[in-house]
């Protein structure tokens, strides 16, 4: 049995049909810039980390900062997918796959930065064969890899039933590989009553498996600094406050890309002002949220005023890192809440201005917490470290930024962009519980 | 087994800064040259560090050679993934060069800043290509190189309280049936023997009757961060300030 598909969501298949100059255009682009990326990559890996602007005592930088970043940002999918499907939020549907494809592809160039950073990235299998498990980073290992299994399956499950859909509609309009692709990967879904129990089955496990996988990985990652003795790393509140930066940073990253998507495929129908305030809505509460975690931390350390710890806060605040500190603040507090705090903030535009104030925020946020600590080591014998990233950093940031994006278009223009059988099904909640309310009205009765 | 530990008297100590250059010498630490030394790529296992202290008119300085403090309870050593870095029976803490991958996660945890990342190649300007010391360190655990032997690009390395030579003068006295004089063991770190102030002492801190574990017993003897709880087996002696 063929599953059909409503008239109105024809549009949802067109950019997997056809594709246009754009989007090679598009691909050139991104293209250029990762293959600028891997030279620059490739020199460092002949010639050694000196191409970096590293050093003693900053020996961690823009690497390890775009690892944060990325692992930060993929905590999109894991809200919307987990969080929002556990919570029945019913405005979730059309989001739900371009975000959890943010998590997957975030999590894998987020993964590829440490690999980036390695003084013998030959050497990695290493990490396997003789991992010691009291090492930070081999908590990052294990959870990293946990994480993005599981956020792989999660992206193919809910992809099932659309596969199927594009398997059945397609026909000879596509290349005979990419249907060959459909078929394999519909895994003979017919969309009977016994396969549709089990897929609900297994996207709810999932659910409740990949919320503490993705709270524990956040946290791990903070613990690369915070399980050192360093002044300002070594702090309890690390954690929470790497997780709340991750919700959000991902929850920013999918308005971004929601936005675009939604301009660029005209999907004005699905993706409505309701998406926009509810993610609007919650952008404000964890910048509220983001403020207070960073008050609270700072407080304590200046209240404290214990001088290794105050070198550092005093670098952020009215030292050489006051720029990319009082930047921060602005992105993520002041902007987003002067916006967000209006209904009419919360729409299109302004939720996406915000967005994008968020990701530059969040990204300074990472950078103030690592660069600053690095640079003032506990015995003040040694003076103030300096760390200028070089163009080879800055190519490799870029040429990850590319592949992510260019990972996105990819996924885009092979599967749907919506989830067709969630919408569907959303629309056939509203429509039971409209003809309840129907029935409901017309006995003047409660109905059993 | 002994528990090897370093007294170094900052009353005697002038601050030649011989023991730095008998360091890189000994243990065929590169040349980084002005540019990179000034970017801090410098590698030196040994080092003195200081500055003036005080407010003016109150001002004194303070000079602290500094190697490995080899603590009994290394952060660095917790925090490795790959075990390329480990902590010896004897109590000396050993660098694996060819089991590390350069992760600087050591160097992250290590409050004394001891630890130094290969930036790039190992370089020597002519002629002192020609001069390498050519003895090789201990075998690691895993088959890999340590001690002296030259690194290649990528690791992290380190002081090593010039194993190789605590090594080989443990075979020859053993070879000679004898334990190994204080005088011996003093003189054994290539910057204790350098050292023309004679400020430094090297022996087993664990035998209450040696010279070092008597001077680490002393009223003038002090450890650098000495509240961070690392144990650290580098003990300096001075008199007030
Ligand atoms: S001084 Fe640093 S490198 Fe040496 S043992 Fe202690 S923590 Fe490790
Ligand atoms: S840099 Fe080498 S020794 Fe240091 S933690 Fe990483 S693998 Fe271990």
């Amino acid at each position: 049995m063929a599953r059909v598909i409503a008239e109105q969501d024809m549009i949802l298949l067109q950019p997997i049909m056809r594709t246009g100059l754009r989007f090679y255009l598009l691909v050139a682009a991104l293209l250029a810039v990762i293959t600028w990326g891997f030279s620059t990559y490739y020199r460092q890996l002949t010639e050694g980390l000196w191409v970096t602007g590293l050093n003693r005592p900053v020996v961690w930088g823009l690497y390890i900062i775009n690892f944060v970043f990325f692992i930060g940002i993929s905590y999109a999918g894991t809200l919307t997918s987990a969080v929002l499907r556990v919570t029945q939020a019913e405005w979730r549907r059309p989001i739900t796959r371009v975000a959890e494809a943010i998590t997957l592809f975030a999590l894998l160039l987020g993964a590829s930065q440490v690999i980036i950073d390695l003084g013998r990235p030959d050497r990695m299998i290493k990490l396997i064969t003789h991992g010691r498990l009291q090492s930070p980073l081999l908590w990052d290992v294990g959870t990293l890899a946990m994480y993005m299994l599981g956020s792989l399956t999660y992206l193919y499950l809910p992809l099932i039933p659309d596969v199927a859909i594009l398997r059945d509609h397609l026909g000879t309009q596509v290349p005979a590989w990419r249907r060959r692709l459909y078929q394999i990967l519909s895994l003979g879904w017919q969309g009977n009553a016994e396969q549709r129990r089990r897929l609900e089955k297994g996207i709810n496990i999932m659910a409740v498996f990949i919320i503490p996988v993705a709270v524990l990985a956040h946290a791990v990652v903070s613990w690369i600094f915070g399980m050192t003795l360093r002044p300002m790393w070594h702090s309890t509140i690390l954690g929470p406050y790497f997780l709340l930066g991750a919700i959000f940073s991902g929850t920013a990253t999918l308005v971004i890309a929601m936005t675009i998507m939604r301009q660029v495929l005209h999907l004005e129908a699905y993706i409505t002002i309701k998406q926009y305030n509810y993610l609007g809505l919650l952008l404000l509460v964890m910048s509220l949220f983001w403020f207070y975690f960073t008050g609270a931390e700072y407080l304590t350390t200046f209240y404290g005023d214990l001088p290794d710890e105050m070198t550092v806060l005093l670098s952020k605040l009215v030292g050489e890192f006051s720029w990319p500190f009082w930047a921060m603040i602005l992105c993520n507090f002041v902007v987003p809440v002067s916006i967000l705090i209006w209904k009419r903030g919360r729409g299109v535009v302004g939720t996406f201005i915000s967005g994008v104030a968020i990701n530059i925020g969040m990204w300074l946020e990472r950078f103030t917490i690592v660069v600053p600590t690095l640079t003032r080591p506990r015995l003040t014998f040694y003076g103030i470290g300096i760390y200028r990233p070089t163009l080879t950093e800055w190519g490799l940031f870029a040429s990850s930024a590319a592949m992510f994006v260019l990972l996105l278009a990819l996924f885009l223009k092979l599967f749907p962009a919506v989830s067709i059988w969630e919408v569907e099904e959303g629309r056939e909640i509203v429509a039971a519980k409209q003809a309840v309310a129907s029935i409901a009205a017309s006995s003047e009765g409660p109905v059993r | 087994m002994p528990r090897w530990g370093m007294i170094i008297d900052l009353d005697k100590c002038t601050a030649c800064q011989a023991c730095t250059v008998a360091c890189l010498a000994e243990n065929n630490v590169p040349f980084a040259g002005p540019e990179e030394t000034s970017m801090g790529r410098a590698i030196l296992w040994h080092e003195v560090i200081g500055g003036i202290e005080g407010e003016y008119p109150d001002l004194w300085a303070t000079f602290i050679p500094r190697p490995c403090m080899h603590c009994d309870n290394p952060p660095c050593i917790k925090v490795c993934p790959v075990g390329a870095t480990y902590r010896r029976e004897d109590g000396l803490v050993m660098q694996d060069y060819d089991q590390c991958i350069g992760c600087r996660m050591c160097i992250v945890a290590c409050p004394y800043e001891v630890r130094y990342f290969n930036w790039r190649n190992p370089q020597w300007p002519e002629p002192m290509d020609q001069y390498l010391n050519p003895d090789q360190g201990p075998p690691q655990p895993t088959g890999g190189r340590g001690g002296p032997d030259v690194r290649p690009r990528g690791v992290v390395e380190k002081c090593t309280f010039c194993v190789h030579r605590l090594e080989k003068a443990e075979r020859k006295a053993q070879q000679e049936y004898r334990e190994m004089s204080e005088q011996e063991l003093t003189l054994l770190p290539a910057c204790n023997q350098t050292c023309p102030a004679s400020a430094r002492y090297f022996g087993d801190l664990d035998n209450p009757k040696s010279t070092v574990s008597r001077l680490a017993r002393g009223a003038r003897a002090f450890r650098l961060l000495e509240d961070l709880g690392t144990e650290p087996k580098v003990i300096y002696l001075k008199e007030g300030r």
